[in-house]
């Protein structure tokens, strides 16, 4: 596949301010994310976590301040951004009328994804048999999380905003979803989470940057993988080898051409 | 009016706030404009008082109507404000607002002003068409096509009122009210010509548009002219003065958001690494 | 644009199909409107049929501010008009799959309506093309409006208020015609009176639909 001019970096705020109402969500916020990097976003609730990533996915527009997305603004190149970047929010954005099944071929399809992939991320989040004929009403916190993460790995963006996405989740699914960051991670996805809880998740991360009262207000590095820079081509199928979810030593990552 | 707000409280120490401008002075009338605005209003007033005066006394009555005429002056006026002259300003501004080139919240507010103005002028034409029409017709309510139309837009505007009371901020709330505007801009014409042929094919009040089938000659044409003039002169007062007050609405708002970004940043404790006061503020 | 709209049309289509909150719920509404006209008129049928097309399309009218709650409170359901945003599907295509949506929703309600209309004030139709025509055309009139406004005031607490406040004074145009028409229809005769109003809701259509096609993606990002 032909090599793709990359961006420079796959996040850059600037001092940004993002509104709603009166309230500032974000108060002049300064963050920069490489591509392929993976960064963990920590703060207490209320801290302008959640609105950070609605501002980095083009839901929220900017008061002030600067914003590029993939190297492209949000504002102005709304349908583009949109499409290659996949926010995993609170809500699952789930149509209760419809099975679970039509669900995720519903999403997948208004993103303008893979058909084709909606089979395999179903299996890998479990969501076959019964319960994929299931209305989406019926469903339970973390099966609707795990819906909207087959959405997620069947469309496969560039640029993972995750909110929160342990919340709800049973052990095993959280495994799942350790192993999807990291497998996405190694492929060059550039993925931000943003989370309250410690533990587990700074396995996943290469630095940590705290956000309270709507500003970056620490940074530290961690020992996760997703490190930006040299990163395999974006479109090369890529399998994780080995992964220790936990005790991350490393990836071994085997190029599938 | 300047008074001195510099010295207003800020709440918060400076080094704490990233915009270190704090509490904003408010907005100042300049002299111009005081001077336009009370020009205008004794132009207004004087011209009110003359058609009144010329309207009630000096004219002599119709020979048909009688002096159920006199409305003829002040009728069409207001008719033409709020029809066309209002309505027609607040979907211009609203078109101006919404084209990325000429977007500024002054027309939006523009807009609204143009609107609650013309919501009072407008029920002053159906009050006065409705006196005009009960001895005329004998019902103080007939479905002529021209009162049936500006019953409509009474109904647009006071939806485009009421969408615009949901608070919102000032741009959020601009465009949403910039596009009723507009989709209401494009239903009157398409009102107008229903109510026109709906109205015709019935049989019943043929109306007689006041001013249309009158002879209007000296004195009564002159006060007729001079009642269009005075009426369209309150119109602009009212319209500065509700556009200014619009403006300090916004400038009260707009406070607010300063004092809430202080107090939101303070939510951090100290400021990150270095002077966050250096940084050119954030509203 | 039309794949989008496909998609969203089917979408909401195969929601009324599995919740069956048209058929169900607004149906009903509007067939206990026209009794309640009937009521409201007097036994006197010579009086109900001479009213039947307005009282036809005033029920038509609550039936659509229904179908459009409707049709905005879907995407209120686990925030999935931010999934909607957020999927950057083409914004023309679905202003127009929701109108086709609630479009269709509507002409099964018009035909039931009708049929009320005939039967219970005893209406008779001596064109029916015009009335099958003029219903078509309103139906677009409606749908596109309404899906318009019902944007427009999404995700305000006071919608269910607004939209009917904002939406039926817009709707004059289509009431006054589709009534025309129907009366025209009626009547029996030539058509040509009838002929005008068809034009007239033909360019309602077309300029409110353009409007939405247009000005849906910014109207979106507001809400």
């Amino acid at each position: 596949m032909a090599p793709v001019a990359l961006p420079s970096s796959a996040v850059s705020l600037r001092d940004a301010v993002a509104l709603s109402g009166r309230f500032p969500l974000l108060a002049g916020i300064d963050l920069e994310v490489a591509v392929g990097e993976t960064v963990l976003v920590e703060g207490p609730n209320g801290a302008g976590k959640t609105s950070l990533l609605r501002v980095c996915a083009g839901l929220v527009p900017l008061a002030s301040g600067h914003l590029s997305v993939l190297g492209l603004d949000p504002s102005r190149n709304r349908t583009v951004v949109r499409r290659r970047v996949g926010l995993l929010s609170h809500a699952s954005h789930l149509y209760d009328d419809l099975t679970v099944r039509e669900n995720v071929r519903f999403a997948v399809r208004a993103a303008g994804g893979d058909v084709s992939r909606i089979d395999p991320a179903c299996e890998r989040w479990d969501l076959v048999g019964r319960l994929a004929k299931t209305s989406a009403g019926k469903l339970s916190a973390g099966q609707r999380r795990r819906v909207a993460l087959a959405v997620l790995t069947a469309r496969w963006p560039e640029l993972w905003l995750l909110d929160e996405p342990h919340a709800g989740l049973d052990a095993s699914a959280r495994t799942l979803l350790d192993r999807a960051v990291l497998e996405a991670a190694a492929v060059g996805v550039t993925v931000i989470i943003a989370s309250h809880e410690s533990g587990p998740v700074e396995d996943l991360a290469s630095r940590a940057v705290t956000v309270t009262g709507g500003r970056v207000t620490a940074e530290r590095s961690l020992h996760g993988v997703g490190g930006g820079s040299t990163q395999p081509a974006l479109g090369t199928d890529v399998q994780i080898a080995d992964v220790h979810v936990g005790h991350v030593k490393e990836a071994r990552v085997a190029h599938v051409a | 009016m300047t008074s001195d707000l510099t010295a207003a409280p800020v709440i918060h120490p400076p080094a704490v706030s990233a915009s270190n401008t704090g509490v904003t002075p408010p907005p100042v009338q300049s002299t111009r404009s005081k001077t336009t605005e009370r020009v205008i209003g004794v132009l207004a007033l004087v011209g009110t008082a003359a058609t009144v005066w010329l309207g009630l006394w000096v004219t002599p009555p119709d020979e048909h109507q009688g002096d159920l005429v006199r409305l003829v002056y002040i009728h069409p006026g207001v008719a033409w404000v709020a029809l066309y002259l209002a309505f027609g300003l607040a979907a211009v501004s609203s078109l101006l607002y919404l084209w990325p080139r000429t977007r500024s919240l002054f027309w939006d507010r523009l807009a609204a002003a143009a609107v609650e103005v013309g919501v009072v002028f407008n029920v002053c034409t159906l009050v006065s068409g409705s006196i005009w029409g009960k001895p005329t017709w004998g019902v103080w309510w007939a479905w002529d096509a021209r009162l049936t139309l500006t019953a409509v837009l009474l109904v647009l505007f006071l939806g485009y009122l009421a969408l615009r009371r949901i608070p919102a901020e000032p741009e959020v709330r601009a465009r949403r009210s910039a596009f009723v505007a507009l989709f209401a801009a494009i239903d009157v014409p398409l009102v107008h010509f229903s109510v026109n042929w709906w109205n015709t094919l019935h049989q019943g009040a043929t109306v007689l548009n006041p001013g249309l089938t009158l002879k209007i000659h000296g004195s009564m044409a002159w006060t007729l002219l001079l009642g269009f003039v005075a009426l369209t002169l309150v119109f602009v007062w009212m319209l500065l003065v509700r556009y200014r007050v619009g403006v300090l609405e916004d400038w009260l708002d707009a406070n607010e958001l300063d004092l809430a970004l202080a107090e939101r940043q303070s939510e951090g404790g100290g400021p990150f690494g270095g002077p966050a006061d250096d940084r050119v503020g954030a509203a | 644009m039309w794949r989008d709209a496909a998609l969203i049309a089917g979408k909401d289509l195969r929601i009324e199909g599995r919740s069956r909150v048209a058929l169900s719920q607004v149906a009903p509404f509007g067939i206990v409107a026209l009794v309640l006209f009937a009521f409201a008129l007097g036994p006197d049928r010579q009086v109900m049929a001479k009213g039947a097309p307005g009282l036809f399309w005033v029920a038509v009218l609550f039936c659509t501010v229904l179908a459009i709650q409707r049709s905005v409170s879907v995407e209120s359901s686990d925030g999935a008009s931010d999934g909607l945003r957020l999927s950057g599907i083409d914004p023309a295509g679905l202003y127009l799959g929701k109108a086709v949506a609630v479009a269709a929703q509507l002409i099964v309600l018009e035909a039931l309506l009708a049929a009320g209309v005939v039967l219970l004030y005893g209406a008779r139709i001596a064109v029916p093309w015009m009335i099958v025509v003029s219903c078509v055309l309103g139906t677009i009139g409606l749908a596109a409006t309404g899906t318009l406004y019902g944007a427009l005031s999404s995700g305000l607490r006071v919608r269910e208020t607004l939209l009917p406040f904002l939406l039926l004074p817009i709707a004059v145009p289509v009431l006054l015609a589709g009534t025309r028409i129907w009366q025209a229809a009626m009547a029996g005769g030539t058509p040509s009176s009838g002929m005008a109003w068809l034009r007239l809701l033909l360019v309602f259509d077309v300029v409110y639909l353009a409007a939405g096609v247009v000005l849906f993606g910014p109207i979106q990002e507001t809400a």
